[in-house]
């Protein structure tokens, strides 16, 4: 049971399913909204541990999954464009456009760099002073402050050869979106902590009541994990639709107000595309209007791309728990991590890709009743 | 990308009025922004994404999240060579073996 070997306290983990198994009555889905949950939960078989009622459905929390399309086109635009250097994350290279990826656009003769930090994007700037630098700045409430920052100060030191090519996205309009979606089957929420650590958790109490659903703000190592499960299902069984925060370690109930602030400054809100989705509104940020100059869409006028998504890609379905990866036909087979349709695969946060690469495969499911497993 | 790991801080220092930290990831070493927590202090651990510090940590929550994040390997994963591990997507073999499985047909349903 080599998975369960890998949990820091497999004690402390057995007693916490004996306290889900003895709480759940009937059965219970629950979306977990970070891909980085979503990749610790299959990596463990989480899943499997847990009892047949309490099913656990992948949400939309993986930055690069959702970031649409049209983005990724024009990002591979602009990339090829000489004179610029394009900086982006390292996970974004192999996330297919129509036709190509950032990989490719390298491989022809593109200045693609990867890059650790933004601030490493506005050192090549500022090191480059002839070329225009352009860092991809995609990613959740984590990643939007550092990409704020990043801008806020290319103003502060007058660099003026450095722009964001911007695809920010916010988490409590994704949820409200699958809230009103005439399909949801979602029961309950474990929010993504990092993203609290940065937000807080004041968003989340008018969504619990509007929905009468549960929130369990909630970490990423397995025990994390199974302690969101547990308080969730608890208040499932009772009748309760609170907001509670279960990753206390790193998520303070106001976030981090500075990191706060500089959002409130660098962006606005504005309605956004999410791939294989569509628009939700106000789910997104842009640069707000004293920091226009820094948009890299505006700067390099890119408009006009033919914008194809694969027909045989259901990531949209996949995004919205409304299909688990290997339902999908083209799953394993015309797609996979070497050649994938979607950013679902192509992502190490991707809910296909953590299917396909952490499946327990050569495993029979561990059983449910020992807790000689735990 | 998603990954925000524990790291302690090292050292601190004002760079072109930006506060900087050297901050260690389990015997990896970067630069870190600490302007969203900007009286961290050497010695201290914080959570850190993308170049940034945005919550402290205790020591105790950092020690043992960093020791299961090398034992998965996400360490590698996060502060590896992106080209080299785009290229073995690209153009190497099918993941197999290992904790990675064999082949998707297998998949349970």
């Amino acid at each position: 049971m080599k998975y369960i070997d890998e949990f820091q306290d497999p004690g402390l983990a057995g007693r916490l399913l004996d306290e889900i198994r003895a709480t759940v009555t009937r059965p219970w889905a629950l979306m977990e909204v970070c891909g980085g949950q979503t990749h610790t939960i299959i990596r463990h078989g989480i899943d499997q541990l847990l009892p047949d009622e309490v099913e656990l459905i992948h949400g939309p929390g993986c930055p690069v999954c959702v970031t649409p399309l049209e983005v990724i086109d024009k990002a591979l635009e602009i990339a090829s464009r000489p004179g610029v250097v394009f900086c982006s994350f390292g996970d974004m290279l192999r996330v297919p456009g129509t036709g190509r990826d950032l990989f490719q656009v390298r491989g022809e003769g593109g200045d693609v760099r990867v890059v650790y930090s933004p601030l490493d994007a506005l050192r090549i700037a500022r090191q480059n002073p002839d070329r225009q630098v352009v860092f991809f700045g995609i990613g959740f409430e984590t990643t939007a402050p550092p990409n704020a920052m990043t801008v806020y100060q290319a103003r502060r030191l007058g660099v003026r050869n450095f722009s964001l090519l911007v695809s920010h996205v916010r988490v409590p309009p994704a949820i409200e979106a699958i809230m009103r979606s005439p399909d949801c089957r979602v029961q309950a929420f474990l929010a993504a902590g990092h993203v609290c650590s940065v937000m807080g958790t004041g968003e989340y109490p008018e969504l619990a009541e509007r929905h009468r659903v549960p929130i369990v703000v909630t970490g990423f190592e397995p025990l994390d994990i199974l302690e969101g499960v547990r308080r969730t299902v608890r208040q499932l069984e009772r009748g309760e639709h609170t907001v509670e925060n279960a990753y206390p370690r790193a998520v303070r109930p106001g976030g981090n107000p500075s990191a706060r602030a500089m959002l409130d400054d660098v962006f606005e809100v504005t309605d956004r595309a999410w791939r294989g989705i569509g628009v939700i509104p106000d789910s997104g940020w842009r640069l707000s209007a004293r920091y226009r100059d820094y948009d890299a869409e505006h700067r390099f006028a890119v408009s006009g791309i033919d914008t194809r998504e694969p027909a045989a890609c259901r990531s949209g379905e996949v995004l919205q728990g409304l299909l688990k990866p290997h339902q999908c036909e083209a799953f394993g087979t015309d797609c996979t991590p070497r050649n994938p349709l979607g950013a679902t695969m192509v992502s190490s946060e991707g809910a296909c890709a953590a299917y396909y690469l952490y499946r327990r495969l050569e495993l029979p499911a561990p059983s449910r009743e020992g807790s000689s497993v735990v | 990308m998603c990954l925000a790991v524990p790291g302690k801080v090292l050292a601190i220092e004002d760079r072109d009025g930006t506060r900087m930290a050297t901050v260690d990831f389990g015997g990896v070493v970067k630069e870190v922004c600490l302007e969203y927590l900007p009286d961290l202090r050497i010695g201290e651990y914080a959570i850190v994404h993308v170049g940034f510090a945005l919550q402290r940590l205790d020591e105790e929550s950092a020690r043992q999240t960093l020791e299961l994040f090398e034992n998965l390997g996400m360490l590698q994963e996060e502060f590896g060579d992106p080209w080299e591990q785009a290229a073995a997507e690209a153009h190497g073999p099918e993941p197999v073996g290992g904790d990675t499985g064999t082949a998707a047909r297998e998949v349970r349903p």
